[in-house]
């Protein structure tokens, strides 16, 4: 009877080890990015263009706004895909084709992102001839469309019923029952995924490394290669030199920072549905 | 009225269809634009280890082993850790420490990868050639830690791979525990059962669904690109050393891509592509079966 209480008692202990041992080295990433970044970080970051080597100083405001360039094409393509996918999935549930295409929306989520790039390349980059941020927003809407199918299809099923009914009951087609009352009911969640996809796209490199490439200048063409923060960051933090590894760090607390507040508001913005609508 | 009905299903059932169809054109892009590649060297491909681009010969073991290598040794850390922490959070931690641990694991998730990378380049890889170069002698003649100690190389590419599939695993064990029925937990405990035994029990219910949680994390590892690439050191060859620097499928894609300077060298790169794309497929396809099987989305 003893051994098996400190069998129990040693498998309890465990578990909480576990739970330690993951949440180690989230610490030690948080802590490194935050010291060196804070370090790094200035205005001259959010204003200026990258400088050339030897030269110090210098930022990537290039390359922010290239990331927000990628990210709002990224989103224009997927967000239409994928709330109308997901109206789908939640509507027609039962139906051999939604299954097949949720199941299609949790491999493509499963798919490596270097894969999704290479795609990009061989459907964007091959027939225009050359890099550009069409490609790496077209890589970055392909991985962000499943995400916001499968949230908008949850967060549909939490509607009530009575909704439904009481829109049908008053005469509503099913579009306009979906669209004018189901939809909005859930709007605030399928906004909050949709900013949580954003937050993991805008971190995605392996896809724009040969889509979108890169560019020193500042650009927001949408034929021409474009800079982007988490390209930039690989460029410097693979470089010799101590100046690049600076801006590394400081643009890897950018990365960091959008994920964080982003990940922060829609567990508020979460709490505070559930809290209204008793979902 | 009918026929509103099915216009409204028609129109958004394109949109379904277009996610289908994004799915179906990978394969077939991949497989069309690599075509050179697979005419040329076949099967052997896959079993030569020679990648010298310039004399336009390629034989692509050295990717298959590493990735293999680097996602069986990252999952021989993570699962124990990931079912650790599933376990705590639903079957032991307090009610209020909850909803904090499931917010700090999908912290670990959410962190970009060039951000691991990057750690792993400035503060992992240098912790990691101390503990190389601290090996004792004896040790060191095992081929598992043969080799100079570079610090970059499979352990500190296994490591941070490690560190990255932890959420995944740990999430989706989480969801499959949750369908465990209580009455399976308080028959045990009914019997007499410790907390571990009832625990056991549960696992035990729900092993089809944890097995698919597991290789959930091990199709996310094979396809993990850019800490990988900035950690492991991008040497291709076939050695069983912790040390050794290696190389992945993901990593060769990420670093020759813009290099490939003809069309059988891009050809080579878009043949790994579709090899990793259904590789993780077929890993991905598995392990949904199975944890739809427990817990049906």
């Amino acid at each position: 009877m003893m051994i098996r209480k400190i069998i129990s008692a040693v498998f309890v202990g465990a578990c909480g080890l576990a739970v330690v041992v993951a949440l180690i080295p989230l610490a030690f990433v948080l802590f490194f990015v935050l010291s060196q970044g804070l370090q790094s970080l200035n205005l001259d970051f959010f204003l200026h263009n990258p400088r050339p080597v030897g030269e110090t100083g210098g930022g990537m405001a290039n390359a922010i706004v290239g990331t927000l360039i990628l990210t709002t094409l990224a989103a224009a393509m997927a967000v239409p895909i994928g709330i109308l996918s997901g109206v789908y999935l939640s509507e027609y549930r039962g139906s051999r084709f939604a299954s097949a295409v949720r199941f299609a929306a949790d491999t493509l989520n499963g798919v490596p992102s270097i894969v999704i790039g290479v795609f990009a390349y061989a459907v964007v980059v091959l027939p225009l001839g050359h890099f550009s941020t069409l490609a790496g927003g077209f890589a970055l809407g392909v991985m962000m469309i499943p995400i916001i199918a499968r949230t908008t299809e949850e967060l549909l099923l939490l509607v009530p019923h009575t909704l439904r009914e009481g829109a049908l009951a008053l005469g509503a087609t099913r579009g306009r029952a979906v669209f004018t009352v189901i939809v909005p009911a859930a709007l605030p969640g399928i906004i909050t995924g949709v900013v949580l996809a954003l937050a993991r796209i805008a971190g995605e490199t392996a896809p724009l490394l040969f889509t979108s490439f890169n560019n020193a200048f500042f650009s927001t063409s949408l034929t021409q290669p474009i800079a982007s923060i988490t390209v930039q960051v690989f460029t410097y933090a693979i470089s010799p030199y101590e100046d690049w590894h600076r801006q590394a760090w400081a643009g890897a607390l950018v990365l960091v920072a959008i994920v964080l507040i982003c990940s922060m508001a829609a567990r508020i913005a979460a709490a505070r549905i559930v809290r209204i609508r008793g979902l | 009225m009918r026929s509103t009905d099915l216009r409204f299903r028609i129109g958004i059932g394109v949109f379904a269809a277009a996610l289908l169809l994004i799915v179906v054109a990978i394969g077939i892009t991949l497989a069309n634009d690599s075509s050179l590649s697979l005419q040329r060297f076949g099967f052997r491909f896959w079993r030569t280890s020679n990648w010298d681009p310039v004399a336009g010969e390629f034989g692509a073991l050295p990717f298959i082993w590493g990735t293999f290598y680097s996602s069986v040794l990252a999952l021989a850390i993570a699962t124990p850790v990931a079912l650790g922490i599933a376990v705590f959070i639903s079957e032991l931690c307090p009610q209020a420490l909850r909803a904090p641990l499931m917010f700090l694991t999908e912290l670990l998730a959410a962190i970009p990868s060039i951000v691991y990378g990057l750690w792993g380049i400035f503060v992992l890889v240098p912790a990691v050639r101390a503990i190389e170069a601290s090996m004792p002698e004896g040790l060191r003649a095992l081929p598992l830690f043969s080799g100079p100690p570079f610090g970059v190389g499979m352990l500190a590419a296994a490591l941070i791979l490690a560190v990255m599939v932890v959420p995944f695993t740990s999430a989706v064990a989480r969801e499959v525990l949750k369908t465990v029925p209580m009455t399976q937990r308080e028959a045990a405990f009914a019997l007499g059962a410790t907390r571990f035994e009832a625990i056991r029990a549960a696992m035990f219910y729900a092993r089809t669904g944890i097995i698919g949680a597991v290789m959930l994390g091990f199709g996310r590892a094979l396809g993990e690109t850019m800490a990988v690439t900035m950690v492991i050191g991008n040497n291709p060859q076939v050695s069983l050393s912790l040390f050794a620097p290696q190389y992945t499928m993901a990593a060769v894609i990420a670093n020759e891509f813009t290099e490939a300077a003809n069309a059988l060298y891009l050809s080579a790169l878009i043949e790994i592509g579709l090899v990793l794309f259904v590789i993780t497929l077929l890993v991905n396809v598995l392990s949904r079966g199975l944890i739809w099987s427990m817990a049906p989305p």
